[in-house]
């Protein structure tokens, strides 16, 4: 050991505790419990996840390329995280020099400050917003409400989840879990000059929030937006969008202020080709979205004037500092692998205490605000799978989602103390540490048929094992484990017959 | 070939049937079958609950007992441990293991096979001779299926199996909930993934649910043995191992 004590490399910091939407107040266990009693949203969230997924699957099924496309994706997004800081400098110099502003935001406190005081700056106390997680995950909109600045959320779902007072529950279709007619009620409390004859015919409630909605896109002036992507070569932010009215805010206002994730960045123009490809076939099952806008810096007498692009870190850097954890940054927010996963499924998002849910929710929420504590919530998500594998094979930009739910519940059991789980673990690894020891333990295992009595099966067993018996039985024991077997005269007359009747 | 048989540690204690029928059925097939009396277990559940220093003694166990340079091959009848030798041992072993451990690791992982993948794939062959007059439906599990990429090999031993009924499941390739320690944790949750995929195998009308793990099967098993189902499950190799002359015992 040297004298000289260089000091261990700092950890970067975590998304902070009390502001943002990155942590849930129960655990996932508990708050699955809430939502799998809840038989409407189940038949919700299972038709709509199985429609998406037949349509993913035929629109990915008619790609030649597809695999190469998802190396492709995988490829850019590794090169970007391996030179991340590169490539957000770049992207700032070319912001800049087209017009616009660029602030850095460490965290959620510093990000929604930034936002506030350039929407003061404009003296407007409205703002028109296209879907952006980034602002979710930040708890934008009620850091605005609490300054006196109301914002309006433009996206269809958006907008049914934020006048229903709720929480989105999906990355792509937030307001999943509700059906149509809840969607009219939520229409008639809460919408001023709404025809109180308004039934649930999903074409009569699009225009019932198109009118609310034009309204805001011709008076407000300053819009907050997300972004899909943000090109470094060119400055190039881009949204893609299913409905126009992210296009509406991304132009008609005078101020634009976009929030972005820094790992949100691409290299080139021409790397579009491929997650443009890749990203509405795998979110919405289409061959192309509806709405794709670009824009770069400002445009004298076209568009917003005055344009800010707030780079948002709030635990990513923590993340790309974790050499396996890090490939969560690769995802492009598609929600494919919620559509597939069986979790999800029953669940919902809401259970999963995030903006991110489901299985990339799982791995990317605990590691941008950590899962330290004993309580945590966070703590509980990488164990929130059966780790099928489903997410990895719907993953465009292949994330090997089980790999890393595996390693973030290693990173979790080191961290925790020592408990009754890691005692039964400790005590299985001896067990089966070696073949004598394992056969005492075999030997112990065998008086499961005492416990199973004459039934032959077991019904009942005391916690944590009640979750399993509290809907499975267990079969008791065989009288004869495979190796006794295997050394029996029975079992080698049985091998020597079975080669006989082979010779034959 | 000499072919060295993980029983793995549930099939070892609970569920002999099927390492007792991947044994008789290679055997039938003209291979030697040996079996390394010190093996226990692959590590898997201590691997997934987070658990990896913990798994490090399982997994030089296996290493040390299969790297006999005499196997031509190593099988068991499960998708999963297959799995978390090919993908996990590895990971152990670099983390906590010595080098000379790792090259162990390395050389073993490349010679275990999940039982459809040896036979399709390592011996060539699709019919096994078998012989089974019964309804069956086949549960394709999860490791199997996407860890292991076994595609429909076990169908296309299915299929060769003379006298059988084989009847697609609905939802097939679905997760039963299982996942270890996950039925455990998040036993709701688990069970509401069982109680689908047990209303799909109903609906088949099987007599017996057919799967490569007998982890899913003893969960899809224990679910239907409580709701008092005739349907029974069988590991594949039983199905495979059964001619004419023998009587089915699951």
């Amino acid at each position: 050991m040297s004298g000289v004590s260089l000091g261990l490399p700092a950890v970067p910091p975590r998304a902070p505790e009390g502001v943002g939407f990155l942590r849930g107040t129960e655990k996932f266990p508990a708050a699955a419990r809430h939502e799998l009693a809840n038989a409407q949203l189940r038949r919700n969230i299972g038709k709509a996840t199985h429609t998406i997924r037949a349509k993913r699957l035929h629109v990915t099924g008619e790609l030649p390329d597809w695999e190469d496309l998802r190396d492709a994706g995988a490829a850019i997004k590794t090169d970007v995280m391996s030179r991340l800081p590169e490539l957000l400098e770049q992207l700032e110099a070319a912001v800049v020099a087209r017009g616009g502003t660029v602030h850095w935001a460490a965290d959620a406190n510093e990000a929604n400050a930034i936002v506030t005081d350039l929407v003061r700056a404009t003296g407007s106390d409205e703002v028109i917003k296209v879907k952006s997680m980034a602002t979710q995950e930040i708890e934008l909109n009620e850091h605005l409400e609490a300054n006196g600045i109301h914002a309006y959320e433009t996206d269809l779902a958006e907008l049914i989840v934020q006048l229903g007072h709720d929480k989105p529950s999906h990355i792509l279709v937030p307001a999943i879990h509700r059906n149509r007619s809840e969607i009219r009620e939520i229409f008639l409390r809460e919408m001023a000059d709404v025809d109180p004859d308004l039934d649930d015919n999903p074409k009569h409630l699009a225009a019932a929030a198109r009118k609310f909605l034009r309204h805001k896109f011709m008076t407000v002036p300053v819009a907050i937006s997300g972004a899909n992507f943000g090109v470094a070569e060119t400055g190039t932010l881009g949204v893609v969008e299913s409905e126009g009215n992210g296009r509406m805010c991304l132009t008609m206002p005078q101020t634009l202020i976009t929030v972005m994730g820094i790992e949100k960045v691409i290299p080139t123009y021409r790397d579009l080709e491929v997650f443009l490809q890749l990203l509405p076939r795998s979110s919405t099952g289409e061959r192309m979205n509806p709405y794709t806008s670009m824009w770069t810096g400002v445009t004298p007498g076209d568009g917003p004037q005055d344009f800010h692009l707030v780079l948002l870190d709030n635990g990513r850097t923590a993340a790309l500092a974790d050499g396996v954890g890090r490939q969560a940054l690769n995802c492009i927010r598609c929600s494919a692998c919620l559509n597939v996963c069986p979790v999800y499924e029953r669940t919902g998002g809401h259970a999963y205490g995030s903006t991110y849910p489901g299985p990339i929710g799982a791995v990317l929420t605990p590691q941008l605000a950590g899962m330290d504590g004993k309580d945590d919530p966070n703590s509980t998500l990488p164990f929130a799978s059966s780790l099928c594998g489903a997410c990895y094979d719907a993953c465009p930009v292949k994330i090997d989602i089980p790999s890393l739910l595996v390693e973030l519940r290693h990173q979790k059991v080191q961290k925790s103390g020592f408990g009754a789980e890691a005692a039964a673990m400790k005590a299985a690894s001896v067990a089966m540490s070696s073949a004598k020891l394992f056969t005492l333990a075999q030997k112990a295992a065998g008086l499961g048929r005492v416990v199973a009595g004459k039934k032959g099966k077991i019904s009942k067993l005391p916690p944590p094992l009640s979750g399993w018996t509290d809907a499975r039985d267990i079969p008791a024991p065989p009288a004869q484990t495979f190796r006794q077997w295997w050394d029996s005269t029975e079992g080698r007359a049985a091998i020597a017959a079975a080669r006989k009747d082979g010779d034959r | 070939m000499r072919i060295a048989m993980f029983a793995t540690c549930l099939g070892d204690t609970m569920f002999p049937d099927a390492p007792r029928a991947t044994a008789l059925l290679l055997t039938r097939l003209g291979h030697e079958v040996v079996f390394p009396p010190g093996q226990t277990c692959c590590g898997q559940m201590h691997v997934n609950t987070g658990y990896q220093p913990d798994a490090l003694p399982l997994v030089e166990n296996y290493a040390e007992n299969f790297g006999d340079g005499s196997i031509d091959a190593i099988v068991a009848p499960s998708g999963s441990c297959v799995g978390s030798v090919r993908h996990q041992h590895e990971i152990v072993a670099d983390r906590y293991g010595t080098p000379a451990l790792c090259g162990r690791v390395e050389t073993v992982k490349a010679k275990t096979y999940e039982l459809s993948e040896l036979l399709v794939d390592v011996l060539g062959v699709t019919d096994v001779g078998a012989n089974f007059p019964h309804r069956v439906t086949y549960h394709p599990t999860c490791h199997s299926l996407r860890m292991l990429g076994v595609g429909d090999k076990p169908l296309q031993l299915l299929r060769a199996v003379r006298d059988i009924d084989l009847v697609e499941l609905p939802a097939a390739d679905a997760c039963c909930g299982f996942g270890g320690t996950f039925a455990i944790k998040n036993a709701e949750t688990s069970t509401a993934m069982l109680a689908d995929k047990i209303r799909n195998v109903a609906d088949t009308g099987a007599e017996f649910c057919c799967a490569s793990d007998s982890s899913c099967l003893m969960h899809i098993g224990g679910g239907m043995s409580r709701l008092q189902m005739g349907t029974r499950t069988i590991h594949l190799a039983e199905i495979l191992a059964a001619t004419e002359s023998m009587e089915v015992t699951a």
